[in-house]
């Protein structure tokens, strides 16, 4: 047995037996599990045991339910947790939860771990802090006033006698559950860790090679499958011949997979799997498949075609979802009209590690080792797949080589659960580079369109903007050609005060499967959105950063409903996280004066661009520095991003989300596209899908927090959005060229 | 058969001569340190070193290795604790971790070449190894405070 082996079976080991058992946490484990089963979040809180084990050692054992894929979450919840308890980082072991409703959303998306969940852990850990202090305090005989937790140990304040965590292990767990009234979390000023961070949990194995992802599971017995899937989605087999497959040394066999029928979710794609005895020969086993496909309908798409109707379709009156005062009529006493249309291309997520997932069913249950963001859709999609219940999925999470929302859709671990079934012995199926850019679900392309009327001082009086997308909605209902959620992400919460404003959307049909990526729809309605107000104000010969500050108007929260228009503020109440644009405000100003917007003088190929979104209830602005040479070459060296996104729990992890954005936004803007023709996409690897590198990523980038005591918000994504416009921005500022279409590689700058 | 070295361990293979290093050593030997990106030597999260030089072991046949030394991220040091390994450390350079074998293996072969690399040497040697999360101003300030080289804050 490796380390590999040793390390998913004792874990498998300890899950299994603290879960089924229900009863190891608190040592003594006097709380039966079941007294406190629940699956909504906020039952959760009430049962410790779910979280966090003591031993009688000392030892504490903290569970974490979301998914580890670079953000450091796996790390920050159970900081938190052990910030409340009183317990010494030193001596906190993570255990990653199996996928269990019994956590709440597990589903880590959608920045919202922290926002979700910090207040859940917290209690968490201040119920754990009571409990010992109550059992010091009985076994002292002492007021439980008197009994002060402290770095592992509770003391007593007016004896200064002193008791370990684990002396109180067995105590604690017999103390009955606090009520959540009796818990007091700790104040700010007591922290130990919250606000200030730990190293990642997972730093030293991250950099030996001994972090285990999901490409790295292994089990005894286990063979490796690659699959061809149809070229065009939703294809079907008419003929193949695996005759030369079979000749690969190291092939055992072949096996037909079911087509997918849509609408496609997360299912399977199906197709054909080489089974072999290492993934190489799999791999080549695969490519000497011979295979006839029946394409089917989406075989007529053209990304080229497809653009141009698209952009034709944002050309005209769409379906209004939000509308202010009387556009038409302000556009005919303007001063000036502008008007601009903006396209950006499909994406693939392209994380380093590709989709793999281990799989071994035996005895009508199947135990999962893969790298997920979603472990209950795990459940979920293969249950369906197998015909099984969800419980009889066991679902390990590795960690994850990258997710950016790819990780979120297993149709890769149900691949791996209906071999396994078919195969009856563990199957790993691990995807190429190649699979992973063909078979992704990929962002939406997209085609807006603008057009403002200005008054005589520049000012805007009235704003029509429209948005064309391919929707997600579209993977899950096959007829959908508008989708509503990609509205709220950037498009119907623009924030400008301007008196007369309508928003339309257009509909585009899907011919791929299209996904969430890293920010999702403020991708291109941020580059939208800000590219055209830093055009109306080259338009109106004003400073952009100026311009903008005055198009936002006074401080003020935004009221959409007022304005016929459905938002959805990231799924949390608007009360208590509104549209307030005087945060936005704020960053703008601090990212202006931390980068010296104002002294800077363009010149030489050289300038600055300015953009500020929020998005994922976080406030973000951004100030890109570009050097553009003789050839057309960009460089960015230097990039300083503004960030509110309330109180930071970690912010090393947080600016380390807005480094890595800044890289991720450099890509989008600079780098990435998909095409297809004949409805095949185009590109296969990094030669035609390229990422930025070290040299084409920004030199420098300079992160600026905004004090704020404000509810925690997301960080994983809203970096991404102002960088395509900032970038954009400051192309024009130094060249005069302006950018309205992604990627900025296919423009010739020079 | 194929005699090779890893990590200081006499090793015989048999298998399919052009099978890639990486199989070998992930399938085979079950060290999966060095990791799959793109199995065209685009991303060099494969990167070890073959005979002292950083070597993409996607693209590695097996028959081009007898009696080669190879070195993985399990082998550049005993305790993981490389100078490279501490200033990563010590910069918290990781995020999803998936490419930084690579990077380290990569880096590892530019400073035995070049001990005080500058950036544009740093760049050259390294803008073969992609990390999506990315990481690349922190890659930058480790491989500078494991050369030695004051890194500003």
């Amino acid at each position: 047995m490796t380390a590999t082996r040793i390390e998913l079976a004792s874990r498998r080991d300890f899950l299994g037996g603290l879960f089924s058992a229900g009863a190891l946490l608190f040592a003594a484990g006097t709380i039966p599990a079941d007294a406190f089963a629940a699956t909504e979040v906020s039952k959760t809180t009430w049962n410790p045991n779910l979280w966090i084990g003591l031993n009688s050692d000392g030892s504490v054992i903290i569970v974490t339910h979301r998914s580890e894929m670079g953000t450091g979450i796996r790390t920050s919840l159970p900081m938190v947790v052990a910030d409340e308890m009183e317990a010494d980082w030193s001596r906190v072991r993570i255990e990653q939860a199996l996928g269990d409703t019994k956590y709440g959303s597990q589903n880590t998306d959608g920045s919202c771990s922290i926002r979700d969940f910090y207040d859940i852990m917290r209690e968490t850990g201040a119920t754990a802090r009571l409990m010992l202090q109550r059992a010091a305090a009985a076994q002292w005989n002492v007021p439980v006033s008197e009994c002060k937790a402290s770095v592992h140990q509770v003391i007593h304040t007016p004896s200064g006698k002193k008791l370990g965590y684990g002396e109180l292990a067995s105590a604690a767990a017999r103390q009955p559950l606090p009520k959540k009234e009796e818990v007091v979390l700790k104040p700010a000023s007591e922290f130990r860790y919250i606000g200030k961070g730990v190293p990642s949990y997972d730093l030293k194995a991250m950099c030996t090679g001994k972090g285990i992802y999901g490409y790295d599971a292994q089990v005894p017995g286990m063979v490796y499958a690659s699959i061809e899937r149809s070229p065009v989605l939703g294809g079907k087999m008419k003929t193949f011949d695996d005759s030369a497959a079979l000749k690969v040394a190291g092939v055992k066999q072949t096996v037909v997979m079911e087509s997918a029928q849509p609408p496609y979710g997360f299912q399977a794609l199906g197709g054909v799997a080489v089974i072999a005895d290492n993934t190489w020969a799999a791999s080549q086993g695969r490519k000497k498949l011979k295979i006839e496909w029946e394409t089917g309908p989406h075989a007529i798409f053209s990304s080229d075609t497809y653009k141009k109707e698209m952009i034709e379709t944002a050309s005209k009156p769409q379906r209004v979802v939000r509308s202010l005062g009387d556009v038409d009529a302000s556009f005919g006493s303007a001063a000036k009209l502008v008007e601009a249309s903006y396209y950006t291309p499909l994406l693939a997520h392209a994380p380093m590690e590709p989709p793999a997932a281990l799989a071994h069913f035996r005895d009508g249950k199947v135990e999962i080792w893969t790298a997920t963001q979603n472990p209950q859709a795990v459940l979920t999609t293969v249950s369906a797949a197998l015909g099984i219940k969800p419980e009889d999925v066991i679902c390990h999470v590795t960690l994850l080589g990258g997710g950016f929302g790819r990780k979120s859709k297993p149709d890769y671990v149900a691949e791996a659960a209906i071999l396994s079934k078919k195969l009856g012995k563990p199957v790993k199926v691990s995807w190429t580079r190649e699979e992973d850019i063909r078979f992704d679900y990929f962002h939406a392309t997209s085609a807006m369109y603008f057009k403002a009327g200005l008054d005589a001082a520049g000012k805007p009086q009235s704003w029509l903007q429209r948005t064309v997308y391919p929707p997600i909605g579209s993977i899950f209902d096959a007829k959908e050609q508008y989708g509503t959620g990609e509205l709220s992400l950037g498009f119907l919460d623009m924030p400008f005060d301007v008196p007369n404003m309508r928003a339309e959307n257009g509909p585009a049909e899907a011919h791929l499967r299209i996904g969430w990526l890293r920010s999702v729809a403020n991708i291109y309605h941020a580059f939208g959105i800000q590219s055209f107000i830093d055009e109306l104000a080259h338009a109106s010969g004003k400073d952009p950063v100026e311009y903008w500050l005055a198009a936002l108007g006074e401080p003020r929260t935004i009221d959409l409903g007022k304005q016929n228009a459905k938002y959805g503020n990231y799924g949390k109440p608007i009360d208590a996280y509104p549209l307030d644009t005087g945060r936005l405000r704020r960053v703008v100003e601090v990212v202006a004066e931390r980068s010296g917007w104002a002294n800077k003088k363009p010149g030489n190929g050289r300038a600055w661009g300015f953009a500020a979104h929020r998005s994922f209830l976080t406030y973000v602005a951004a100030v890109v520095e570009v050097e553009v040479d003789k050839a057309g070459k960009v460089r960015i060296p230097r990039v300083d991003i503004a960030v509110d996104c309330g109180s930071v729990i970690h912010p090393d992890r947080v600016k380390s989300q807005f480094e890595g954005a800044a890289v991720f936004g450099t890509s989008v803007a600079m780098l990435g596209e998909i095409t297809a023709a004949d409805g095949r996409v185009q590109q296969d690897n990094f030669s035609t899908y390229p990422v930025a590198r070290i040299n084409e990523s920004p030199y420098e980038t300079h992160i600026h927090l905004v004090p704020s005591e404000g509810l925690p918000t997301g960080a994983g994504e809203p970096g991404v959005p102002p960088m395509a416009p900032a970038i954009a921005n400051a192309i024009f500022a130094a060249t005069g060229k302006r950018i309205r279409e992604l990627p900025i590689r296919k423009t010739k700058l020079v | 058969m194929i005699r090779l070295n890893v990590n200081g361990k006499s090793r015989d293979y048999q298998g399919d001569p052009e099978m890639p290093l990486l199989w070998y050593l992930r399938d085979v030997l079950e060290l999966t340190g060095s990791k799959f990106g793109c199995g065209m030597g685009l991303c060099g999260a494969c990167t070890v070193h073959v005979n002292g030089e950083a070597t993409r072991s996607c693209l590695t046949s097996m028959q081009s290795l007898a009696g080669k030394e190879i070195v993985t991220i399990e082998g550049l040091s005993p305790h993981g604790d490389h100078p490279l390994q501490l200033a990563w450390e010590h910069h918290n350079v990781p995020q999803c971790g998936y490419c930084q074998s690579g990077q380290i293996m990569q880096a590892a072969a530019l400073l035995k070449t070049k001990p005080k690399p500058g950036d544009q040497e740093i760049d050259a040697a390294m803008q073969g190894n992609i990390c999506r999360c990315g990481t690349y101003q922190r890659i930058r300030a480790a491989i500078k405070t494991a050369a030695g080289i004051e890194v500003k804050a």
